[in-house]
């Protein structure tokens, strides 16, 4: 089942690991170590939230958290075949991999639906 | 200045033992030798039995790879003056069997160069009396590089893949399926397709790089199945938001 | 049969090297591999992070600033600064291979690698000055 669609899901890895290498350090730096060192002042919540309830806004966010779950899911699922030199248990693996990231994709979906 | 290099090479004799060994030879460091030239010094000076093949001596029939302290390189590409301190460590091709010293079983190799249908494919085959296929410069830029092969598969040995899914169609295989499905002369690229459009096809690659690395032609295969695979995920993306779309 | 035609008959046959559990760790080129492949773990950690975020977000100004003191801690402080470095090499080793897919003809050549991953770079600088931006400047 999962190999009819292997070009798809090599195509959301490929989404994944763009918005990931373009996106991700930008938002590591401000979110994980700027702000919470307070280098620089971090911004409200009224301004962030205002922030996120726009409909672009909940599109970029959807696309920054879904896409490189799917990217994780693609690689780890291959590094795991590789690294354990599995040749059984391989359909688990995929189904677990891709499976955690269609749910985060799925509740990403309700919280961005629900944020307003 | 160093007289004399150490070799240490790999042996196999299945006759007389189950599992490799290794043998020292002590050969002449000569500064415009590469290591071809001190294998032949072994078997026309010390040991005739070593078996190996070899052919053109210069880099383009693609016969006399072996591994050289672990990387898998073209003996006769490879010069002394690179290890002059330390003994070279020869072994044969890594992921292939051993049939005999530095000898690997090459048969698998070929069967999967053959699965991919090396060959321009037509739909409808131009009478000669219409005379030759043409094809511009540019179109044979687009495949030019995917056809520099010499079959030396340095690429198989550098490629975990190989090693771990025999199955695996491997870098050679697969670029070359592109250098004919890149000719502007051919029309089998659907038919390639679906031989290639499976795990052991394109889809086992990880993109860990080492087979362009370590290839002498500059084929970057690694490159070949990338663009492969895009081309798949294009086309899967065709059939299903255009499903009544002819190919 | 010849003397060595029986030998070679009863022979070992072709020998099948096996592959180390740890073929990954002798070798520099598949020690780096697997660490650009291990970067998608700390891109899943980050991507869950985000999510927590935006659902802290979602719940109000005390979920939220809860969030903010938890990110505050030294151990997600350190956990964050690691998964920058490695989110950087998966950056770096994901933008040089960008030309690989990205192939673009003009004028029947091939525009060179170092071209269309400069054009990324400038990319991934453009948009993070515009993220800094609307982040920073408000």
């Amino acid at each position: 089942m999962v190999r009819g669609i292997t070009p798809f899901l090599w195509t959301l890895f490929g989404a994944g690991g763009m918005v990931s290498a373009l996106l991700f350090p930008i938002h590591i730096l401000l979110i994980g170590l700027v702000f919470p060192l307070g280098w620089v002042d971090a911004p409200d919540y009224d301004f962030l939230h205002g922030l996120a309830i726009h409909p672009i806004t909940r599109l970029y966010l959807l696309a920054l958290i879904s896409f490189p779950l799917f990217h994780w899911a693609h690689r780890f699922r291959y590094t795991v075949y590789d690294v354990f030199q599995m040749t059984g248990g391989r359909q688990l693996i995929a189904f677990l991999c891709y499976g955690a990231a269609l749910v985060g994709t799925v509740i990403t979906i309700h919280t961005l639906l629900t944020i307003g | 200045m160093a007289e004399t290099i150490e070799l240490t090479v790999a042996r196999y004799r299945p006759e007389e033992e189950t599992e490799p060994t290794f043998q020292s030879y002590e050969v002449p460091y000569r500064e415009d030798w590469v290591v071809l030239d001190a294998l032949n010094y072994v078997k026309d000076q010390l040991d005739g039995s070593l078996s190996y093949r070899w052919s053109c001596r210069m880099g383009v029939c693609g016969s006399c790879g072996m591994m050289v302290n672990g990387t898998p390189k073209l003996t006769c590409a490879v010069p002394l003056s690179d290890y002059v301190s330390k003994p070279i460590r020869i072994e044969p091709l890594q992921f292939f069997p051993i049939l005999r010293d530095l000898i690997v079983d090459i048969g698998g190799f070929l069967g999967k160069l053959s699965s991919v249908k090396p060959w321009i494919i037509r739909d409808n085959d131009q009478s000669p009396h219409e005379g030759e296929y043409s094809q511009t410069p540019a179109e044979l830029d687009v495949y030019k590089q995917f056809s520099m092969c010499i079959n030396c598969m340095l690429c198989y040995s550098a490629c975990p893949v190989v090693g771990l899914e025999p199955e695996f169609t491997g870098p050679a295989a697969i670029a070359l399926a592109q250098r004919y499905n890149l000719d502007s002369r051919d029309q089998g690229a659907a038919e390639r397709l679906a031989i290639l459009d499976e795990h052991e096809g394109m889809w086992g690659c990880t993109f860990v790089g080492e087979c362009t690395k370590v290839c002498p032609k500059n084929v970057d295969p690694a490159g070949a199945i990338q663009l492969y695979k895009r081309a798949s995920a294009t086309e899967w993306f065709k059939s299903v938001l255009l499903p009544w779309g002819s190919r | 049969m010849s003397e060595v035609e029986q030998r070679l008959a009863g022979g070992a046959g072709p020998y099948h090297r096996p592959i180390s559990l740890w073929w990954w760790l002798g070798n520099r080129a598949y020690l780096k591999f697997i660490i650009r492949e291990l970067t998608s773990v700390f891109v899943g950690i980050f991507a869950v992070l985000s999510l927590w975020q935006v659902t802290a977000l979602s719940e109000g100004p005390e979920a939220y600033a809860a969030f903010v003191d938890r990110l505050a801690t030294p151990g997600f402080v350190f956990l964050n600064g690691a998964v920058l470095l490695f989110v950087l090499y998966h950056t770096i080793t994901w933008l040089n291979l960008v030309p690989t897919i990205v192939v673009v003809r003009l004028g029947g050549r091939r525009v060179p690698d170092g071209i269309i991953a400069a054009a990324h770079y400038g990319l991934w600088v453009v948009l993070s000055a515009a993220v800094a931006g609307i982040l920073l400047v408000r």
